[in-house]
């Protein structure tokens, strides 16, 4: 290979030097959030098991997991994890279907996704915390 | 010959897998969102009755099966993106695996005996 054409190898990346488009975080966090929901299901499964047995020591219990401020902050994670993922989910699909491919669109969906999961957490997290 | 033990190469199915799941979630979240609207979760004994009755149980059943599914294809995309060497990936995907199986198990066990 002539040198000129040579590239230095190994090559690497700087993933603090890049900087992505919107769309770019917007995608990485919904493989965060998958990731997230996923090394979370037994917490949520347990979670669920209490909710529905019938005995009062898991009513109880439920009471006292869900009461625990740590436990509170996972399950208010969670809720974003789950909303980022399902509305930037909803987005993938349309762009599979060839809706909202455009380079402006998608950057407004991307921004819509954001938006929207964050202020419907909001919503949802201060129902979840007590607050209303 | 050349073995593949991991990758992608059943690749189609499962895509299309994850989309299909992706779906019938979403269809998912929103029924138990209206149904929660509707009170359905405003005590113990609304909550279990919902979750009791036959048809919501059949779909929470797909639910469980879809959420297995859809996130075995998701986390093995991500061990196949981070972890090159076969032997430490193929112990992730078997891991991965086993957990969503037994994660499954444990959840339609929950709801089956309701
Ligand atoms: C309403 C529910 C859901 C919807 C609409 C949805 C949608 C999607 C879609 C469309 C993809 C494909 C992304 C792509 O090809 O770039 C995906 C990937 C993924 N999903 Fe979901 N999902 C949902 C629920 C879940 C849940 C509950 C989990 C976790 C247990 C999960 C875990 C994952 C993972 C780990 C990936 C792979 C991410 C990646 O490769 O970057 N999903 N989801």
């Amino acid at each position: 290979m002539p040198p000129e054409i040579r590239k230095p190898r190994p090559k690497y990346l700087a993933l603090h030097q890049i900087r992505l488009p919107l769309a770019g975080y917007a995608s990485i966090l919904h493989r965060v959030s998958g990731a997230g929901l996923f090394l979370m299901l037994p917490l949520l499964i347990w979670l669920l098991q209490l909710s529905l047995a019938s005995s009062a020591e898991s009513a109880a219990m439920f009471g006292a997991v869900t009461g625990n401020l740590l436990v509170k902050l996972i399950l208010l994670g969670l809720l974003w994890a789950f909303l980022h993922h399902f509305c930037m989910g909803i987005r993938i699909l349309l762009i599979d279907i060839q809706i909202g491919v455009e380079k402006q669109q998608a950057h407004a969906s991307a921004v819509a996704v954001m938006v929207v999961s964050l202020i419907l957490t909001l919503i949802f997290g201060l129902k979840l915390l007590g607050a209303y | 010959m050349k073995r593949l033990v991991v990758g992608a190469h059943y690749g189609l199915m499962d895509w299309l897998a994850q989309r299909v799941t992706a779906i019938f979630m979403a269809v998912y979240t929103l029924i138990m969102f209206a149904a929660t609207l509707g009170g359905a979760a405003s005590s113990r004994e609304a909550w279990h009755a919902l979750m009791a009755n036959g048809f919501i149980r059949y779909l929470t059943f797909l639910f469980i099966i879809s959420l297995c599914y859809h996130a075995w294809v998701g986390v093995r995309d991500i061990w196949m993106d981070y972890v090159q060497p076969a032997a430490i990936r193929v112990t992730l995907h078997v891991l991965t695996l086993f957990a969503l199986v037994g994660y499954a198990g444990w959840a339609v066990q929950i709801i089956w005996r309701l």
